[in-house]
């Protein structure tokens, strides 16, 4: 993604417009599917794929957040619940009819997205903070009826065991084997994101965010914008769960709990707003923040606290390292990990001339 | 420049829009008491009147942002009084603002983009996709965006964000943006208000070109007489939330109502 432009000239709309505008960006491209798609499964050991999996996922719930909040300007604190829709939709599926993961993501994906719209109904009159406490109010009933209704969710324990995934005749049973699954829904859902914000369904969500007024006359109704908004981002939600689902080879209630949302709101703040790159990036420090800081504390933690307590300690870090951030990046940075990214890229840009 | 004389294109009788015995009132204001205004196909109709007359309450209404408490707007013989305004958008009324909405986050050119949305189709699944469809569909309309750029002498700016430009070219842009639906009729509250002269002379000029290169039929509010008595083929005037004359510049000018309306108050807005 180093991108070097000067002295090229485009000459077409259609190279204009090119996902990849710069010769070089294929490169890029090239030389990152080598890595993700030979190198890393070959020389990567499998408890590290098994953490590069979980980012996969968290890309594609971060990826669907940000095109709700920071293409559209709307706001979600139920998306953990979209996810358990999701979740326990192809867990269902899957056990009850065992359909495959083709038909049950994609079903996954559509539950929630439903789901999302009719939480997402009260976009229509009310916004910000307001908004956020509708959506909060969906994740908690949603959690509730989850967890007091057997029929969805499999009984007392409220989790749904699954197979994993197979596709024909393969299963992929090992966290090397759930990697390529992973990486290609990943991919999938950066490059329809991509897609999708570049087109004129794009547009028109950052009209509603930046401008209702004018959105509207100019012809973009914005009501049904808002909720096709809500729509596709459960439906990555859904996916998102899905997914969980398999990795970890059970639908549970305790994975989608109103934490995971202010996980994933994290994920987009850190990462970026209205940026794929800054989900990506979000989705990779949130997922990695609590592993490192395990990983120092059971390091230089042990010389100060007990086995007992560093449990405690561990979660208490994480918490406050995390709304730090949070809070930095809401008032020192607001774009993001993206914008620290681009300014260290424009600053390689036209290096070795810095002015 | 083109006074009414020259217009034999404009043909009275043919009116495209129609707005009858209008009214509005905001708790206890009136904001707009039983106007009516008859635009004629191609023609260009300024809308004048003292501050808080009602002109841009009156423009709301067109457009579909407030609903008249009494009277009816009709366009091509189509009611449209209760539609939304994206509809309204859809059936061919663009408009500007009086203070700029533009798309602050968004590119010069993205903003023109959008302002074709209603002539686009591309859905969800094909947006995805991209390729194929909808990328056809975003060349093809951005040659289209391309020449309103050239007309409006706006090529330096296509990549730049639109919070980033200078106020003038900020209204130069909510123009293209408006004339990037193609639309038929086209609503312009104040296009000149807030620049300098230089500037305010290409502006006239653009909403000139508009009109009879693209045929697209203007109502115009505006301050600045001089611009007004310029390009008008018709001027309604607006007092305090009434119609107190219509007719050609010349006939309005010399009428005493609108002689009074004007003197008779501190702010004359631009002088006659
Ligand atoms: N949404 C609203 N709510 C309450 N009052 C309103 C509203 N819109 C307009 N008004 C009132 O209606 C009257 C007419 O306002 P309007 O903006 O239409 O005047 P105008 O002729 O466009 O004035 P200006 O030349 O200053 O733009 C004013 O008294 C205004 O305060
Ligand atoms: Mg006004």
């Amino acid at each position: 993604m180093f991108h070097r432009e000067s002295g090229i000239f485009k000459t077409t709309y259609s190279a204009d417009m090119a996902l990849y505008p710069l010769p070089i960006a294929k490169w890029t491209v090239a030389i990152l599917a080598l890595i993700f798609v030979v190198i890393v499964p070959l020389t990567v050991h499998e408890y590290y794929l098994s953490i590069l999996n979980l980012i996969f996922i968290a890309v594609v719930g971060a990826l669907g957040l940000n095109i709700l909040v920071g293409y559209t300007g709307q706001i979600s604190i139920g998306h953990a619940a979209f996810m358990s829709v999701g979740a326990y939709t192809a867990a269902n599926l899957a056990v009850r009819l065992d359909l495959p993961f083709w038909i049950t993501l994609p079903a996954g994906g559509l539950m929630a997205a439903a789901i999302g719209v009719v939480v997402g109904m009260p976009s229509l009159r009310i916004k910000g903070l307001y908004l956020a406490i509708a959506t909060l109010a969906g994740q908690l009933i949603i959690e509730w009826t989850i967890n007091h209704v057997p029929a969805i969710s499999g009984g007392a324990q409220a989790s749904i065991q699954v197979e994993r995934p197979s596709l024909f005749g393969v299963s992929f049973n090992t966290q090397g084997h759930l990697y390529f699954f992973l990486l290609f829904f990943a991919v999938l859902a950066i490059v329809a994101t991509l897609n999708l914000v570049r087109s004129r369904i794009g547009r028109a969500f950052v009209a509603v965010r930046d401008q209702d007024i004018a959105a509207e006359i100019i012809g973009i109704d914005i009501y049904r914008y808002k909720l096709l908004a809500f729509a596709i981002s459960s439906f990555y939600a859904g996916v998102c769960g899905v997914l969980y689902t398999y990795y970890f080879g059970i639908a549970n209630y305790e994975q989608f709990q109103l934490i995971v949302s202010i996980d994933y709101l994290a994920m987009i703040i850190i990462g970026g707003l209205g940026s794929v790159l800054g989900s990506i990036l979000g989705a990779v420090f949130v997922t990695l923040l609590p592993i490192v800081i395990r990983i120092l504390m059971e390091n230089v933690g042990s010389l100060f606290f007990t086995t007992a307590e560093m449990a405690n300690v561990i979660s208490g870090l994480r918490l406050g390292v995390f709304g730090g951030l949070i809070i930095f990046f809401l008032i020192v940075e607001p774009e993001g990990l993206n914008r620290l990214w681009r300014n260290i890229r424009s600053y390689f840009r036209v290096w070795p001339f810095s002015y | 420049m083109g006074a009414s004389a020259q217009r034999a294109d404009v043909r009275e009788g043919d009116n495209q829009l129609v707005v009858k015995g209008v009214s509005k009132r905001f708790g206890g204001v009136t904001a707009v008491q039983d106007v009516s205004l008859e635009v004629p196909r191609g023609s260009i109709v300024s809308i004048i009147g003292p501050n808080g007359a009602g002109k841009t309450s009156l423009l709301n209404m067109i457009s579909g942002f407030y609903k008249p408490d009494t009277g009816q707007v009709i366009l091509e013989g189509q009611d449209i009084t209760q539609k939304k305004p994206s509809d309204v958008a859809a059936l061919g009324i663009a408009r500007t603002f009086q203070n700029i909405a533009l798309f602050s986050g968004l590119t010069v050119l993205d903003n023109l983009m959008l302002g074709r949305h209603v002539l686009m189709k591309s859905g969800v699944l094909s947006s995805v996709i991209y390729w194929g469809m909808a990328q056809k569909e975003d060349i093809a309309h951005r040659e289209a965006v391309e020449e309103i750029i050239e007309f409006l002498k706006l090529q330096d700016l296509r990549k730049q964000p639109t919070s980033a430009l200078a106020y003038g070219l900020r209204k130069r842009v909510e123009l293209g943006r408006a004339l990037a639906s193609e639309p038929k009729v086209l609503l312009l509250d104040e296009p000149m208000g807030g620049m300098n002269q230089d500037e305010k002379e290409d502006m006239a000029r653009y909403v000139l070109d508009v009109n009879q290169e693209r045929g697209v039929t203007v109502v115009l509010i505006e301050h600045d007489m001089g611009v007004v008595m310029d390009i008008s083929d018709r001027v309604v005037v607006l007092d305090r939330g009434r119609g107190i004359a219509v007719g050609t510049p010349e006939e309005v000018q010399r009428n005493p109502k609108v002689v009074e309306a004007y003197l008779g108050k501190s702010k004359g807005g631009g002088g006659a």
